[in-house]
């Protein structure tokens, strides 16, 4: 019995269908999981960017070691420093808010990068045609500039929502109850790894079709009014 | 002879350790029709690009119409320009960019209507009005809807200059608009330039390696090199009684390629 939910051994197809519920449970958690992190990588990166682009070294040094060390390092490591070392500091976080929060630091050194590249990617020219008509610099910013760098940001950033989906698990290590710790708990219980493995299997490969399609349909609609992305 | 529209005055303009305006003096008249020709790396473009404060100075002082462009004067001293004070002076001057550099997500229309709206502070109603009468004057009244990339090159860069144009300037610089076209399309985007040379009124300053064309509707060709001006004088002068050896090798260069 899990979340009090029992398991049917009686047959294979019984035993499948009975923690089914209980992986989709699972399930929740790492969609939840998933989108926090996506959220926190988000907002992270965008500040990492604007940092990244201060006009003196002084900040945007920082920035960059900062995103490079995130980069360099991986993403156990970070979970177990967040996990282990912040209540040291007072900080106590239930393990979920943890593991999303390490999920959101890591990618924003991914995300903070798509930023700066999608910004950068915009012609020269177009900031110097926009000060050649004398726009204010905001609303180049808005209307110029970031109308030509989404459509390159946004199916990148779609990418890393792939990512972080495929790196939840390692939240398993702090005891987050998300899908795969879930079906290795059934198996411990039941001495039957292969099936909750399998479906565990299944459903991450259903999730990521999803969302890669997701993304993809995104991608071809989000609207390019003649941009063209060579 | 009044207040010239655009001087210079011992302008010095580095990139690093290159010199690339050196000391440049140079005056243009209201009204006056100024083509700039001479070598690659000569200095053509920083001058267009220092009037329409792309690129800063790093000596010297810069006048339109008798006002310093990167300066403020203040207690009788020079000090620099804040952004303010380059807005405005920003104002009295367009430009038409060798590679067009029109906003690629916006239609033909809202590429010449954006600007005024924000800058000029005119209602939509006037501007788009006044839009559709640029294009109408470049020929493109039937292609407001487009979005840049359906458009030939030629009709992208006469859309480039309408828009320079929307802003109402006083002056009007062109980096050698017609260098990134197709030979055959070249005509129509001369063809406008040429008619809007024809406004007593409009100050144009025209880098162009179209020797024939500048002949045709300058007043004064200057002949660039170095970072100086090597010579000038009429077109008649210039092109048929070049001084100056440089200009004779550069010329003879240019008007016989091989
Ligand atoms: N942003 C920059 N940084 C460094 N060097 C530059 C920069 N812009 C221009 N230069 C250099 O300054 C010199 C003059 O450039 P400029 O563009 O004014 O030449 P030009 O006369 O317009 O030449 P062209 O006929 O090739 O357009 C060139 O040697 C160029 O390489
Ligand atoms: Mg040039």
């Amino acid at each position: 019995m899990f979340f009090g939910i029992e398991w049917d051994t009686s047959s294979n197809l019984a035993f499948a269908l009975s923690i089914l519920p209980i992986l989709l449970i699972g399930l929740w958690v790492t969609i939840q999981a998933t989108v926090l992190g996506f959220f926190i990588a988000l907002i992270l990166g965008l500040v990492l960017a604007t940092l990244k682009s201060a006009p003196t070294r002084l900040i945007s040094w920082p920035a960059k070691a900062i995103t490079e060390f995130i980069r360099d390092t991986p993403l156990l490591v970070q979970l177990f420093f967040l996990y282990y070392v912040l209540p040291d500091y007072g900080i106590v976080l239930p393990a979920f808010l943890t593991g999303a929060l390490a999920l959101g630091v890591q990618y924003s050194a991914y995300t903070s990068e798509v930023y700066r590249a999608g910004l950068e990617a915009v012609a020269k020219g177009q900031h110097e045609a926009a000060r050649a008509l004398n726009l204010p610099s905001p609303r180049t910013f808005t209307h110029v500039i970031l109308p030509q760098a989404i459509p390159r940001i946004i199916p990148a950033l779609g990418n890393y929502l792939v990512s972080i989906m495929k790196d939840v698990p390692v939240l398993s290590v702090v005891t987050v109850l998300e899908m795969l710790n879930v079906a290795t708990i059934i198996g411990d219980r039941t001495f039957n790894y292969l099936i909750p493995l399998s479906m565990v299997g299944g459903l991450y490969l259903i999730l990521t079709l999803l969302a890669s399609s997701g993304v993809r349909y995104i991608d071809v609609h989000l609207p390019k009014r003649g941009l063209s992305l060579k | 002879m009044s207040e010239p529209i655009i001087k210079f005055d011992k302008v010095v303009k580095r990139f690093g350790d290159l010199t690339v305006l050196d000391e440049l003096d140079f005056q243009v008249e209201q009204g006056e029709k100024v083509t700039i020709i001479g070598p690659s790396g000569s200095g053509k473009s920083t001058v267009l690009r220092v009037l329409m404060t792309l690129e800063k100075i790093n000596e010297g002082v810069v006048y339109i119409g008798g006002e310093p462009l990167w300066h403020e004067s203040r207690n009788g001293k020079l000090h620099e320009a804040s952004e303010a004070h380059l807005r405005k002076m920003r104002n009295q001057m367009g430009m038409v960019f060798q590679q067009f550099n029109l906003f690629p997500h916006m239609t033909v229309l809202r590429n010449l209507t954006e600007a005024p709206v924000r800058v000029l502070g005119m209602s939509k109603a006037d501007v788009r009005q006044r839009g559709e009468e640029l294009l109408d004057l470049v020929g493109l009244s039937d292609q407001k809807d487009k979005y840049p990339h359906q458009l030939s090159g030629g009709q992208q860069q006469r859309v480039g200059i309408a828009r320079a144009l929307a802003m109402r300037p006083r002056i009007m610089l062109f980096d050698e608009p017609t260098s990134a076209l197709d030979p055959e399309l070249v005509g129509e985007v001369l063809n406008v330039i040429r008619r809007l040379a024809k406004e007593h009124d409009l100050t144009m300053l025209l880098v162009t390696h179209e020797m024939h064309f500048a002949q045709q509707i300058s007043d004064r060709v200057c002949f660039f090199d170095k970072g100086k001006i090597k010579e000038q004088g009429t077109p008649e002068e210039l092109f048929k009684a070049p001084k100056e050896a440089r200009t004779q090798e550069f010329l003879k260069a240019v008007l016989n390629p091989d």
